[in-house]
C-alpha cells in the first residue's frame, strides 16, 4: 500500500543572497577569477563614460539650443502654443491616471516628476518657463482630481484625447489674417515637436490602414484582394527614403499647379503609407495564427462577418502581434530621422544645425548626437515598456 | 400543413464536394421536432460535414437542405436566421479564450438578439447553473479542464434559446473521467424535448437517449433504425462490421 503525505509540501526555499553569490559567480577558481575580471571591466567602463559626462564633456551646444531642439524655428513669441499643448497632455494624463491607474499612472507620474525637476532646477531660466515647467505637475494634480468626479468617465476621457489631436494641429498652425493665433506655416516646425508630430500622425493613421489593407488581402473579392497586394508588396518593396521622395518632390509635379499640398503633410502621408504595409503584414500573420474554429463557432452563434471580426478574430489576432506592432512603432519612430532628406528640420537636423551655427562647436559632435539619442531611447524605451504592460494586461487569464 | 410543421429538418439528395472528392453522396434525411438523432459511422465517412452544412458552416452543391421552413441557399439573411434558430457543439470546443466563461455565453444574445446585459447575463448564468458550473463564470476558458469548457460551450449554444442543437464529437476531445460530465448535460437536455442531432462515437448515450441511430460510410446513409433495432439486428454488413469493432 502507498502512503500518501497528508501535509502539503514547501517547495525548497530559495537560496539566501550569499549563498546565491557563491554558487553562481565564486565556485570555482576560473569562475572567481572570471568574475573579478568582469566586474573590473564594468567599473572601469562606467567610470570613464561618467567621467566624460560630468567632467570632459561641453554641453554648452545642447544647454544653449535648447528651444531648437524642443521646436525648431517655431516663432519665440508664439511658444505658448505648443506649451499649451503639453498642459493639455499633463492635464489629460492626471485624469488618465485616476481613472485606468497602473501603467498609466506610472506614465503620468514620469511626465510631471520629469516637468516638476526641470522647473526647480538652480539655473538662469525665464520666469515665465519656469512657471511654465511649474504648472504641468500642478496640472496632472488637478486632472487627477477631476478624474473622480462623477462627470468624467472612460468615454468622455477617450473622446477628450482624440479632440486633442485636431486641437494640437489647429493651436500650431494658427489662422490666416488672425490678431491673437495668426498662421506659423509648418516650415518653420521642428525639433522634438516635428520629430512627435510625424511620429503620432504616423502611428495612428498607419495602424487602422494596415488593419484594413490585412483584411483586403485576405478577402475572397478579387479586385480589392489584387489591389490591397499591391499597395502592399510595392511599398514593402521600395526604401523609406524613395517613398518620401516620391511623395515631396515627384508627386507635385504630376499634381496641376493650384494644389500645393504642405511638406510636412506629404511626408506624414509617405511615412503613413509606408508603415501602412509593414503593419498590413503584422496583422495578417496575428489572422493566419486564429485557429478557424473560433470563426466557425462566432459564425454558428448567429454572428455576422463584421462582428466575428471585430469581436472573435481581430481582439484575439492584435493581442498575438503586440511585439511585432510596437517594435513597428518604434521604426516608425526613429525613422522620422529621415525626414530631415526631404527637407525638415526634426530633432536630429537640429542637431546638425546647433553643431555648424559656432565654429567653437563643431568638434562637439559627440554631446550632441548623444543627446539625441537619449532623448530618442527615452521615448522608444517607454513604448516598449509600455508594450510590455498590455502585453501582461491582455494576457490574463491565458495559460 | 401539420407534417411541414412536424419536420424541423429536411434534407433531399444532398452533396458535397470538396475539390474532387466526393464527401456527401446524396444523403437524404427528415428530422421530426424533438427527435435525439446519433449519426455514427468511420471517420472520413461524412458525418461531420453533413452536420455542418445544416447550418451552412460548409455549403452543399446539389440537393436542397430546408430547416424549419427556410430552404439554405447562398442568401445571407436566410443563413443568418437558420444559423440564429440552430446550436452548435464542436469537437474542439472553440470556446473564445480572450472573454471570460460569462461573456463567453452572453456574447450573442448581446450582439445578435440585442438583449439587455443584465437580461443576457441572467440567462447566462441559469444556464451556467444547468450545466453545473455557476462559479467559474467569471473565469476565463484557459483556466478550465476540457469537460467544464464542453459544459461552457453547450451553455454558450443554449443562449441563443435554440431550436436545434448540432453536436459535432463533443466527446472525442475529452479525457475519459470527463466523458461522462458532459453526457449527463447531454442526457438532460436530449430529455428536455430539443431537436438534436449528435455525431458520437458513445454507443452508451446513443441507447440511452436517442429516437434513431443513423450508421454513414462513404458519405451515404447505410442504415437507420431505433436504438434497439439497431444494436441488436442490423441490417447491412457494413454496419455488423462497424459495431463489431467498437462495441
Amino acid at each position: 500500500m502507498t502512503t500518501t503525505h497528508s501535509a502539503v509540501l514547501r517547495p525548497p526555499a530559495a537560496p539566501g543572497p550569499l549563498e546565491w553569490l557563491r554558487k553562481n559567480l565564486f565556485s570555482t577558481w576560473y569562475n572567481t577569477v572570471l568574475t573579478l575580471l568582469a566586474a573590473w571591466v564594468a567599473v572601469s567602463g562606467v567610470r570613464s563614460i561618467l567621467g566624460w559626462v560630468f567632467f570632459t564633456a561641453n554641453w554648452s551646444p545642447v544647454a544653449g539650443s535648447l528651444k531648437l531642439f524642443a521646436v525648431g524655428q517655431y516663432p519665440l513669441d508664439q511658444i505658448w502654443r505648443p506649451g499649451a499643448i503639453v498642459l493639455i497632455i499633463t492635464l489629460l494624463a492626471g485624469a488618465s491616471w485616476r481613472i485606468f491607474g497602473g501603467t498609466v499612472r506610472t506614465f503620468a507620474l514620469a511626465l510631471a516628476l520629469a516637468l516638476l525637476v526641470a522647473g526647480l532646477l538652480p539655473v538662469r531660466m525665464n520666469l515665465g518657463l519656469r512657471l511654465w515647467f511649474l504648472a504641468n505637475p500642478i496640472l496632472t494634480g488637478a486632472g487627477y482630481l477631476a478624474g473622480g468626479l462623477r462627470l468624467v468617465r472612460t468615454r468622455g476621457l477617450a473622446v477628450a484625447w482624440a479632440l486633442t489631436f485636431p486641437v494640437t494641429i489647429l493651436l500650431l498652425l494658427g489662422f490666416k489674417d488672425s490678431a491673437w493665433l495668426p498662421r506659423v506655416a509648418t516650415g518653420v516646425w521642428g525639433g522634438l515637436l516635428l520629430t512627435f508630430l510625424l511620429a503620432v500622425v504616423g502611428i495612428t493613421a498607419s495602424f487602422p490602414i494596415g488593419v484594413l489593407l490585412a483584411l483586403g488581402r485576405r478577402s475572397k473579392l478579387p479586385v480589392v484582394k489584387t489591389m490591397c497586394i499591391l499597395f502592399i508588396e510595392l511599398v514593402r518593396g521600395v526604401p523609406l527614403v524613395t517613398i518620401l521622395f516620391m511623395a515631396s518632390i515627384i508627386l507635385p509635379l504630376f499634381l496641376p499647379e493650384q494644389i500645393r499640398i504642405d511638406r510636412v503633410l506629404r511626408a506624414m502621408t509617405g511615412m503613413t503609407l509606408f508603415a501602412a504595409a509593414y503593419m498590413a503584414e503584422n496583422v495578417r500573420g496575428g489572422l493566419q495564427s486564429i485557429p478557424r474554429g473560433q470563426e466557425e463557432a462566432a459564425k454558428a452563434l448567429g454572428l455576422n462577418g463584421f462582428q466575428t471580426m471585430a469581436l472573435i478574430v481581430m481582439p484575439q489576432a492584435l493581442r498575438a502581434v503586440i511585439p511585432a506592432i510596437v517594435g513597428q512603432f518604434i521604426a516608425l519612430f526613429m525613422d522620422t530621422t529621415l525626414a530631415v532628406i526631404v527637407g525638415l528640420v526634426e530633432i536630429l537636423a537640429i542637431g546638425r544645425i546647433v553643431l555648424n551655427s559656432r565654429t567653437d562647436w563643431l568638434m562637439l559632435d559627440s554631446e550632441v548626437f548623444l543627446f539625441i539619442a537619449v532623448v530618442f531611447w527615452v521615448f522608444t524605451f517607454s513604448m516598449s515598456y509600455a508594450s510590455r504592460r498590455l502585453e501582461a494586461a491582455l494576457g490574463v487569464g491565458k495559460r | 400543413m401539420s407534417d411541414a410543421s412536424e419536420d424541423i429538418i429536411i434534407c433531399r439528395d444532398v452533396h458535397k464536394w470538396f475539390d474532387d472528392f466526393h464527401v456527401l453522396r446524396g444523403v437524404s434525411m427528415t428530422i421530426k421536432r424533438g427527435e435525439v438523432v446519433v449519426i455514427c459511422g468511420p471517420s472520413g465517412s461524412g458525418k461531420s460535414t453533413f452536420i455542418r452544412t445544416i447550418n451552412r458552416l460548409e455549403d452543399h452543391q446539389q440537393g436542397d437542405i430546408i430547416v424549419d421552413g427556410i430552404e439554405l441557399t447562398n442568401d445571407i439573411r436566410n443563413i443568418a436566421a437558420i444559423r440564429s434558430e440552430i446550436g452548435m457543439v464542436f469537437q474542439q470546443f472553440n470556446l473564445f479564450p480572450h472573454l471570460t466563461v460569462l461573456s463567453n455565453v452572453t456574447l450573442a444574445t448581446i450582439w445578435v438578439r440585442k438583449w439587455s446585459k443584465a437580461k443576457a447575463e441572467e440567462n447566462a448564468m441559469q444556464l451556467l447553473e444547468r450545466v453545473g458550473i455557476p462559479e467559474q463564470a467569471h473565469k476565463y476558458p484557459g483556466q478550465l479542464s476540457g469537460g467544464q469548457q464542453q459544459r461552457v460551450a453547450i451553455a454558450r449554444a443554449l443562449a441563443m434559446q435554440p431550436k436545434i442543437m448540432l453536436f459535432d464529437e463533443p466527446t472525442s476531445a475529452l479525457d475519459p473521467e470527463m466523458i461522462k460530465e458532459v453526457l449527463d448535460v447531454m442526457v438532460e437536455l436530449a430529455r428536455s424535448g430539443i431537436t438534436m442531432i449528435v455525431v458520437t462515437h458513445e454507443m452508451g448515450f446513443a441507447r440511452e437517449v436517442a429516437n434513431r441511430i443513423v450508421f454513414f460510410d462513404v458519405g451515404q446513409i447505410i442504415e437507420q433504425n431505433t436504438p434497439d433495432e439497431f444494436f441488436l439486428n442490423p441490417q447491412h454488413e457494413r454496419t455488423k462490421l462497424f459495431l463489431s469493432q467498437i462495441l
